[in-house]
């Protein structure tokens, strides 16, 4: 295998894509699948909004607005924004502690290939008899009372493509502790490696809760047991605990990773260092640690009793904490800097007092007793979409501006990308401040519409003009990726100008082997003291030599495929006679791969010393 | 038959304090399974002997967390430099799982 790059076929490249095991490849696997996610619950989110842009509105029927609300957390939850941060976490993580890839490049490819067909499964139900209905939470008790296959959908496709998520979330863990450059200390890594690190110990905790959970309602809806049946002596409440336990540390993995994403872009263009690193360090794992302890304030109204209630309510105005830790260090971090207003600055800016109005709103929440006024109100769909929106979408926006020339060696345009914040921006706040005060006025969530006269007309319709902005913002953002793509002009090492750490200092985008030499980390923004010390790159830490690569493997594919094939088994098994074949012929595919693996040695490739020196660069002595 | 290979080029392995260090983990680790099995019975006896369930219960998972740490610190090496990662990871999950089944227990259960 060469390094030179040569113009390939379209079928080459499918193909390339579909094997690799590269982590900058994967990054863009789940940037486009999480892209395309992204644009599918966008959509579903504008149906919303024009069902209740007027009252008594008939744009789609009580049923089908379950489905389409339903699938629009979903999707975006799971489907969304995780892939969109795993795929920053691909790209850039490695490149931030000077790896050269993760550490187990298959695992990392079966993770994604496990997530694409359970979402594709997941999405299916659309076309197969109907989408799942119980809302995101899928509480059992209205979940196993749902006819058709939808909630199967949910189940089954969840599985999946939660395997794929935790195989992610583990590879990042033994990436971060075993394949540091050396003198990338822990307490020198870039903050976004950091939260990675975090976020993926959040995934390896929490979603064995969600496997087990969705495993027991599964087996309730499919194979005729009585985990959650109450009149067969089940409990209810046990799936809203499952659930809770998985779901809470899920925000914190969304929300982790978009503070990592902004704590790089602030000092990047304040060009200064982060304020208060170790405290941004502490506060990230504390806000980790507590994730863990406050997951009933999402049941406040079970009848949890008083004394639960207070302790979780409590518990979770403690995070307020950490994260004012992290307010506070962002803006002194900005405080006498000399700053460069980027689009990427725009979106951190604007994420500041954004982010804060839901967690401002999320302390109102905690409070138990107020909280049974708030339930089920618009007032938690504002809160939310504040913090998720304002936070997590905020960041996968700006990380998509600010790490594109990385990922493709090109610069987005930044007049579009600065009207993209814009109209993003505003449409926002116009969809989502005034739900606010429709939840206090009592407008219920998840209703599919409302009568003239109850005073909601004027803000649901502000709301769902917000909206629109956002739609257009959205198109606005492919118009200037497609002109990006066809200009095609490329970039070098570091093309903000003001880049501080490792992924800066090598070529846009990286050689597959990322560092010819592994570079020698010398404290923390290890660029950015070379750069102070007027040298032009990293000194390396290793004599030029061979480097050894993983080979590509389209096994991945084919052990997800089966799962895929599996599932659609498991569901029919007891309407059609094809179902239990199907089922066992699925597993077969997956098995039988697995065991391909197994058996089969291989022990990847070597790129010789010699084939690194072909360009004009020689290398450096160590 | 004496063991003088080492399986580093560093000259400057010091064989006789390693093969000293060997032999006192082999003897912690003879003692600790004499008393994993010792432990074994007693838990046998306790149940064979017909005492109340509300001490038999309780004190044959004290035995058992003892031999969860056994286990792990003198057969599974946990004492020794590098494992401070999966200490941590064990403890934090083990913290984890013990918070929520204490929630189980007194909210949803009792």
């Amino acid at each position: 295998m060469s390094t030179n790059a040569q113009k390939k076929g379209f079928g080459a490249t499918v193909w390339d894509y579909l094997t690799t095991v590269d982590h900058k490849k994967i990054a863009i696997l789940y940037m486009i699948a999480g892209g395309f996610f992204f644009l599918v619950g966008g959509l579903e989110a504008m149906f919303i909004r024009i069902q209740l842009a007027v009252p008594n509105n008939d744009f789609v029927s009580a049923g089908l607005y379950n489905e389409i609300l339903t699938m629009h957390g979903t999707t975006m939850i799971f489907l969304a924004a995780m892939p969109l941060l795993f795929g920053f976490m691909n790209a850039v993580m490695p490149l931030q502690i000077g790896a050269r890839d993760v550490a187990f490049p298959f695992v990392n490819a079966l993770g994604f290939w496990l997530f694409f067909f359970g979402g594709i499964f997941l999405n299916l139900s659309w076309f197969l008899g109907g989408a799942p209905d119980a809302g995101w939470t899928s509480y059992a008790s209205l979940s196993l009372a749902s006819e058709g296959h939808g909630i199967d959908f949910y189940l089954l496709g969840l599985q999946i493509s939660g395997a794929g998520t935790l195989m992610g979330g583990i590879n990042f863990l033994v990436t971060i502790i075993n394949m540091r450059a050396p003198g990338m200390t822990y307490m020198r890594m870039p903050l976004f490696t950091w939260t990675t690190f975090v976020a993926s110990a959040l995934i390896l905790f929490a979603f064995p809760a969600l496997t087990v959970g969705i495993f027991l309602l599964m087996f309730d809806r499919l194979f005729g047991s009585n985990f959650f049946v109450t009149a067969a002596g089940g409990n209810t409440v046990i799936w809203e605990h499952l659930f809770w336990i998985f779901g809470h540390p899920e925000v914190y993995i969304l929300i982790l990773p978009a503070f990592g994403i902004f704590s790089e872009i602030i000092p990047v263009f304040s060009r200064k260092r982060l304020f208060g690193y170790s405290s941004m360090v502490f506060a990230t794992v504390l806000i980790g640690f507590l994730g863990f302890m406050v997951w009933a304030h999402h049941m406040f109204t079970v009848g949890l009793g008083p004394i639960a209630n207070a302790i979780f309510a409590v518990a979770t105005m403690a995070i307020a904490v950490p994260t004012g830790i992290k307010i506070f260090n962002w803006l002194f971090t900005m405080w006498g800097g000399s700053i460069k207003f980027t689009t990427p600055m725009h979106y951190a800016v604007a994420f500041i007092p954004s982010f804060l109005l839901g967690g401002v709103t999320g302390v109102m929440l905690a409070t138990a007793a107020a909280d049974y006024q708030y339930h089920d109100t618009y007032f938690v769909v504002a809160h939310f979409h504040y913090v998720i929106v304002g936070g997590v979408v905020f960041a996968v926006l700006a990380g998509t501006q600010f790490y594109w020339p990385k990922m493709f060696g090109t610069m987005l345009n930044e007049v579009l990308g600065k009207i993209t914040f814009w109209l993003f921006f505003i449409g926002f706040h116009l969809t989502f401040f005034i739900q606010h005060f429709l939840g206090l006025w009592g407008m219920p969530r998840r209703v599919f519409t409302f009568l003239e006269g109850q005073g909601f007309e004027t803000a649901n319709l502000v709301s769902t003009i917000g909206a629109f902005f956002m739609a257009a913002s959205v198109i606005i953002l492919l118009i200037n990726v497609i002109i990006t793509s066809v200009k095609n002009e490329k970039v070098g090492n570091d093309p903000w100008g003001d880049g501080r750490t490792l992924e800066w200092s090598i070529p846009s985008p990286p050689p597959f082997y990322n560092f010819k030499q592994l570079p020698l980390v010398r404290g923390l923004d290890p660029l950015w003291i070379e750069k102070m010390e007027g040298k032009k790159g990293m000194t390396p830490a290793e004599p030029l030599g061979d480097i050894h690569m993983p080979n590509n493997s389209f096994i991945p594919f084919v052990i997800s495929f089966g799962l895929f094939v599996a599932a659609f088994g498991a569901m029919y098994r007891l309407d059609y006679a094809w179902g239990l074949p199907v089922l066992i012929l699925g597993m077969a595919i997956t098995f039988g791969s697995m065991f391909f693996r197994s058996v089969k040695d291989d022990h990847g490739f070597h790129i010789h010393k010699e084939e690194l020196t072909d360009d004009n660069d020689k290398g450096v002595k160590a | 038959m004496e063991n003088n290979q080492t399986n580093t080029g560093n000259p400057s392995v010091d064989i006789v304090y390693r093969r000293k260090r060997n032999a006192e983990e082999m003897r912690h680790q003879v003692i600790t399974f004499a008393l994993m099995i010792f432990f074994t019975i007693v838990a046998f006896v306790a149940v064979g002997s017909g005492m109340s369930g509300w001490f038999t219960v309780p004190f044959i998972l004290l035995l058992a967390a003892i031999q969860v740490v056994f286990q792990l610190y003198y057969f599974m090496h946990m004492s020794h430099k590098g494992h401070e990662a999966p200490a941590l990871f064990l403890y934090s999950g083990l913290l984890v799982g013990l918070i929520t089944i204490l929630t189980f227990l007194t909210i949803v259960w009792w």
